[in-house]
C-alpha cells in the first residue's frame, strides 16, 4: 500500500513524459491524481500496519497532511485541464511531470518515520517545483525561480546538518544509532542536551525556511507572485504543510526532551514575527498574487504560534493545515483566472472583477472572507481555537499581538481585494480570450464548499483523526 | 590513518580560504572539485574496508569531483564570464570573516560532548567551518555561479559531519541526499543559463525587479 502511494505518481510522470499531445496530458494527470486520492482514502480508513523496521508508518499527523495534499492536488489537476488550455502557446510536459514527481515525494514525506528519508523527500519536492515556477519563461519568473531554489535548498541543507547532530547525539549517548522517529523519542531522555539543542536550532531554521516563516520568507512573495495560479496553490496549500509536518516531527521529539520550552518559545517568536511582517507588507500591496504570498506568511505564522502555545491550540494548528490549504487553493486558482482574463496581476488594471468574471471574482471574494478568519468558514474555527487558547492560558501579550495582526491584515487585504472585485471594469482594460467555464471555476468552487462545510460541521471521522493527531503532540508527563 | 585524515581536513580548510579569496570562477570551481575528491577519500581512512565503502568512495569522487564541476564549468563557459567582480563584500573582509568563523567553529566544537574515539579528530570543527564558509560565499557574492559554489561548499561541510555517522545513516538516505544535490545543481545550472540569456550577465544583483517598493 505504501509503495503504491509513491510509485503510482511516478508511473504517471513517466506516462505523461511519453504522451506527445498537450491536450491529453492534463487529463492523464487528473486520472493519476484521482487514483492517488482513492488510495489515500483507502489507507485512511484501513490503516496499513507499520512496515518492517518502522521506516513507513502512517500516523494521524501524516494522515491529515496526506489527505489535504491529495484533495488539493486532485482539484489542481482537474483545474489544469481547463487552465492549460489557455496556455497552449507552450508545451505542458514539464509542468505535468513536475507535479506528479512532487506528488510522489510529498506522499513519501507524509508516510515515513525515518527523518533522513523525510529530508530527502522534502528536498525532492523543492527541486521538482522549481521548473514549474519558471513556467512563464520571462525575466521576472527566472528571478523568482533562482531565489526560491537557492534559499530553499540552503534552508533544507541546514535542516540536514540538524538531523546529523541528532544522529550524532544518539552515538554519543551510546544508544542504538538511528534517525527513526520512534527510536529517537524512546531514547530522547538519554541524548546529550548540547547536541540536541544545536540540532533543534538548525532544524527550526531549515524547515522554517522551507515553510516560509519570517525572517526566512524572502523567497515567498517572488515565487508565489510569478508562478502560475495552480502552482501557487500547491506551494501555499501543499508544500507549506509538508514543511509544517517536518516541524511537527521535530516537535514530537522535542516533547520528549528538556528542550521543549525553548522550542515552543522560538516557534512563538517566529510565528508572531511572521504575522507582523505579513501585516506590514500586506498594506497597499498592488500585486494581488504577492498579497496572497504574504497571506501565506501570515498563516504559517499562525500555525507556528499555535504549536508554540501547545494545549488546545495544537488542535487549532492541525485543523488549520486543512483549512488553510483548501482556502489557499480557492484563492490561488480564482486569482489565476482573474490574471488570465485581465492579463495583469496589478490592482491598477484589475477592477470590477465581479462584473467581468462573476464566478471567479465571487470565489476570490469568498476566499478572502474565509482566509481572514470570518465565520462561517473553516479558518474561523481554527483561528478562534488558537486565540481562545492563548487567552485561557493567560498569555495575554501573545493573544493581543495575534489579534491586532489579524485585524490589520484584514483591513490591508480588504483594501486590495475590494477595489479589485467591486466597481466598474476600466474602459482601457485588456481583453483576452479567457471566459469562466466549468473547468476553471468548478475546482475552486468545490474547494470553497469544503471550506464552508468544515466551518459549520466537522465529520466524526475527521474529528477523531484530529483528536488522535493532537494526542501525539501532548506534553508527556 | 588518523593523522592523514586530519591533514586532509586541514587541506579542506585551506581550500575554503582559496574559494573565499579568489575572483577567478574556473579556479574556484576546480578548488571545490579538489575538496570533493578529498571528501571522497576520507571515508576510506576512518572506516574499515568493505565493498560498500569502495562504492561510496567512487560515487562521491565521481559526483563531487567530476560531474558537478563539469556542469558548473559548462555554465561558466556558455555565459562567457571569468571573474567575480565587485562582490557585495570585498575579498579581504570575507577572508578575515572566514578566519573568524573558523576559529569560532573550533570553539563551538570544543564545547560539545564527543565520543572518545572522535575526540582528537578535526571533523566537527572542519565541518562547521566549511559550512560557514559556504554560507559566507553565498551571501557575499554577486554572480549566480559563485552562489552555487557557496552552496556546494556548504554541502561539503555537512558531508564532513556525515562521515562520523556511518552507522546511523542508511545507504539509501546517503544516496538520496547525494542525488538531490546532483539534481539540484543540474537545475541550478539550467537556471543560470536562462539568467545569462535573459539578462546577458550572471549578476544576481540585476535580479531586482521583484523588490518591494
Amino acid at each position: 500500500m505504501f509503495a503504491a502511494l509513491i510509485i503510482l505518481p511516478l508511473i504517471g510522470a513517466f506516462v505523461t513524459w511519453l504522451i506527445p499531445y498537450d491536450r491529453l496530458r492534463p487529463k492523464v494527470l487528473s486520472l493519476f491524481a484521482f487514483a492517488h486520492l482513492a488510495i489515500t482514502i483507502h489507507m485512511l480508513t484501513f490503516t496499513p500496519p507499520e512496515s518492517a523496521g518502522g521506516w513507513f508508518h502512517l500516523d494521524a499527523l501524516g494522515k491529515i497532511v496526506l489527505l489535504s495534499t491529495s484533495i488539493l492536488f486532485l482539484t489542481c489537476a482537474i483545474y489544469s485541464i481547463g487552465y492549460l488550455f489557455y496556455r497552449r502557446e507552450r508545451s505542458n510536459r514539464v509542468i505535468c511531470i513536475g507535479l506528479l514527481v512532487c506528488l510522489s515525494a510529498a506522499s513519501l514525506v507524509t508516510i515515513t518515520h525515518h527523518l533522513g528519508l523525510m529530508w530527502v523527500a522534502l528536498e525532492t519536492t523543492t527541486i521538482s517545483m522549481a521548473p514549474l515556477i519558471y513556467f512563464n519563461r520571462n525575466a521576472r519568473s527566472i528571478e523568482a525561480t533562482w531565489k526560491y531554489l537557492l534559499i530553499c535548498s540552503v534552508g533544507v541543507a541546514l535542516a540536514l546538518i540538524g538531523l546529523y547532530f541528532l544522529a550524532y547525539a544518539t552515538i554519543v549517548a551510546k544508544v542504538e544509532p538511528s534517525l527513526l522517529l520512534d527510536d529517537l523519542i524512546r531514547d530522547a531522555g538519554k541524548l546529550s542536551s548540547g547536541w540536541v539543542h544545536a540540532a533543534f536550532v538548525f532544524l527550526l531554521v531549515g524547515f522554517g525556511t522551507k515553510m516560509g516563516l519570517a525572517p526566512l520568507h524572502t523567497w515567498k512573495p517572488d515565487a508565489y507572485g510569478e508562478a502560475p495560479g495552480l502552482v501557487g496553490a500547491l506551494l501555499s496549500g501543499g508544500l507549506v504543510n509538508l514543511a509544517f509536518l517536518a516541524l511537527l516531527r521535530v516537535y514530537q521529539l522535542a516533547l520528549a526532551t528538556k528542550e521543549i520550552a525553548f522550542f515552543q518559545n522560538a516557534l512563538i517568536v517566529m510565528g508572531l514575527f511572521s504575522m507582523v511582517i505579513a501585516a506590514i507588507f500586506m498594506a497597499r500591496q498592488a500585486d494581488f498574487k504577492r498579497m496572497l504570498a504574504y497571506s501565506s506568511v501570515e498563516h504559517v505564522g499562525i500555525m507556528a504560534v499555535a504549536l508554540g502555545l501547545g494545549g488546545k491550540a495544537v488542535f487549532g494548528a492541525l485543523f488549520h493545515i486543512l483549512a488553510n490549504g483548501l482556502t489557499k487553493g480557492v484563492l490561488f486558482l480564482s486569482s489565476g483566472n482573474i490574471h488570465r482574463s485581465y492579463n495583469s496581476k496589478s490592482t491598477d488594471h484589475v477592477r470590477g472583477a465581479l462584473r467581468r468574471l462573476p464566478w471567479s471574482g465571487g470565489l476570490f471574494l469568498a476566499g478572502f472572507i474565509a482566509i481572514t478568519g470570518s465565520p462561517p468558514f473553516a479558518p474561523f474555527i481554527s483561528e478562534f481555537t488558537i486565540i481562545s487558547s492563548a487567552f485561557i492560558q493567560g498569555r495575554m501579550l501573545i493573544g493581543a499581538i495575534f489579534l491586532i495582526s489579524l485585524t490589520i491584515i484584514f483591513i490591508g487585504m480588504a483594501l486590495t481585494v475590494l477595489p479589485m472585485v467591486m466597481g466598474e471594469v476600466p474602459a482601457d482594460s485588456e481583453t483576452t480570450s479567457y471566459r469562466d467555464s466549468i473547468g476553471t471555476v468548478g475546482p475552486p468552487l468545490v474547494l470553497l464548499l469544503m471550506v464552508f462545510v468544515l466551518g459549520i460541521w466537522i465529520p466524526a471521522p475527521l474529528m477523531a483523526l484530529l483528536s488522535d493527531a493532537a494526542a501525539l503532540l501532548e506534553v508527556h508527563p | 590513518m588518523i593523522t592523514l585524515a586530519d591533514q586532509l581536513l586541514v587541506l579542506v580548510l585551506l581550500i575554503n580560504f582559496i574559494s573565499l579569496g579568489t575572483s577567478r570562477l574556473i579556479f574556484s570551481i576546480r578548488s571545490v572539485a579538489v575538496q570533493g575528491v578529498i571528501l571522497g577519500i576520507l571515508p576510506g581512512l576512518i572506516h574499515p574496508f568493505s565493498w560498500h565503502l569502495v562504492a561510496i568512495t567512487i560515487v562521491i569522487i565521481a559526483v563531487k569531483g567530476f560531474v558537478i564541476p563539469q556542469l558548473l564549468g559548462r555554465a561558466v563557459r556558455s555565459a562567457e564570464i571569468k571573474r567575480e567582480v565587485e562582490p557585495f563584500l570585498g575579498f579581504v573582509p570575507t577572508l578575515l570573516l572566514g578566519a573568524v568563523f573558523t576559529a569560532l567553529s573550533f570553539g563551538f566544537a570544543g564545547r560539545l560532548p564527543m565520543l572518545p574515539e572522535h575526540q582528537n579528530y578535526m571533523f566537527v570543527p572542519a565541518s562547521i567551518a566549511t559550512l560557514m564558509t559556504g554560507f559566507l560565499i553565498l551571501t557575499t557574492r554577486r554572480k549566480a555561479i559563485s552562489q552555487v559554489i557557496g552552496y556546494l561548499v556548504l554541502e561539503n561541510g555537512i558531508f564532513i559531519f556525515g562521515l562520523l555517522l556511518a552507522e546511523a545513516m542508511p545507504i539509501m538516505v546517503e544516496a538520496g541526499a547525494l542525488l538531490d544535490l546532483l539534481v539540484g545543481i543540474f537545475v541550478m545550472g539550467i537556471v543560470i543559463n536562462q539568467i545569462s540569456r535573459e539578462f546577458s550577465s550572471l549578476d544576481t544583483s540585476l535580479l531586482t525587479s521583484l523588490k518591494e517598493e
